[in-house]
């Protein structure tokens, strides 16, 4: 779901940096007035565990490879604003250093995988588990939903972002300058392998370690 | 004294947890080379977007070279070529060296977004 550099035009990236930009300055604000000092460490490893979750590049046979984020853990834990900055913190640095993720892109992987991803899936998991205890099996469920529904609305405004470039940009002689692929081919494709595969994946991640977490430090779950 | 004890316990278990998924990483490098499953949809280089469409859109070949990662695809510079056993092993310094440095970040901007007078 790491948009490279070259897949959107300059006029896509520029929309998604300014939609990013009071996103991050709200985080970073409500950040400071919900977070504790003491769950800073927690945060650290949320995003290293989200940057070490989405090296697990998951085959589809003969296909292509997708994986899970793990930001919807961390929405769970330690809320969708945290887990905006912690998933931002990973982009940036798989972008930068490991070339994984466009540079002129980083706005728009920002706004799917450190936006809509752990606010889908933070709210989903409220609502789901609403008031039942800390313990329960339903929180679990929960979690898996939570996981499911954020990465797949995430995946599906990947491929809406993608698929608009053929429409947006075309030389005179009709080809493509950026994705050549238009809607009718990435809504399907991208939407597809994650309702079908990865989505599972995050959503089973996302389920056990909730689970390990309520028999282990049950003090983490909110 | 006791609940900072256990909230220390918490972290270090998280770590190893982290730590176990850094040795396990290769696996999502391996896994696809196995299974010959490429690379993720939409995330091709442009040579490989010309082999699929025919042809380099313009744009897409200009800021395609944009950015010269220093460990791009998770490789050194140079290994790309080299039999899996090696990429296996730069993949996982590149999984040490991510995640050291997201969680050097995190902690600095945790004291910059938090100040020091928070708890």
């Amino acid at each position: 779901m790491h948009i490279p550099d070259g897949y959107l035009g300059l006029p896509t990236c520029g929309v998604l940096y300014a939609v990013m930009l009071p996103i991050w300055a709200a985080a970073s604000k409500i950040v400071k007035n919900t977070l504790k000092a003491k769950q800073v460490p927690l945060l650290a490893i949320g995003a290293a565990f989200s940057f070490a979750i989405m090296m697990f590049n998951i085959p589809i046979p003969g296909g292509s490879t997708g994986h899970a984020v793990g930001g919807v853990l961390v929405a769970i834990l330690l809320g969708p604003w945290a887990a905006c900055i912690a998933i931002t913190v990973s982009l940036v640095i798989q972008a930068l250093l490991f070339g994984d993720g466009g540079v002129t892109a980083i706005g728009a992987n920002c706004f799917n995988m450190a936006f809509v991803l752990p606010f889908t899936g933070y709210y989903v998991y409220k609502m789901i588990s609403f008031n039942s205890p800390r313990g329960s099996n339903r929180r679990v469920i929960a979690a898996g939903f939570a996981g499911y529904l954020g990465i797949n609305l995430a995946a599906f405004l990947t491929s809406v972002e993608l698929g608009i470039q053929p429409v947006l940009h075309q030389s005179a002689a009709g080809q493509a300058l950026y994705c050549p692929y238009g809607l009718n081919i990435t809504v399907p494709v991208m939407a597809g392998e994650h309702l079908l595969i990865f989505g599972w994946i995050e959503a089973i991640v996302t389920a056990l370690v909730v689970k390990y977490l309520q028999k282990q430090s049950p003090e983490l779950i909110v | 004294m006791f609940k900072k004890q256990k909230a220390m316990k918490v972290i270090s278990k998280l770590c190893m947890g982290i730590v176990i998924l850094i040795i396990l990483s290769p696996l999502g490098l391996f896994l696809p080379e196995y299974f010959k499953a490429g690379s993720a949809w939409g995330e091709w280089g442009a040579d490989q977007i010309k082999s699929l469409v025919g042809y380099i859109p313009e744009g897409l070949g200009k800021l395609s070279s944009l950015w010269n990662a220093p460990l791009s695809d998770y490789t050194f510079k140079g290994w790309e070529d080299k039999p899996l056993a090696y990429l296996g092993f730069s993949y996982i310094i590149s999984a040490i060296a991510g995640i050291l440095l997201v969680a050097l970040v995190i902690l600095l901007l945790g004291r910059i977004i938090l100040g020091k007078n928070n708890g």
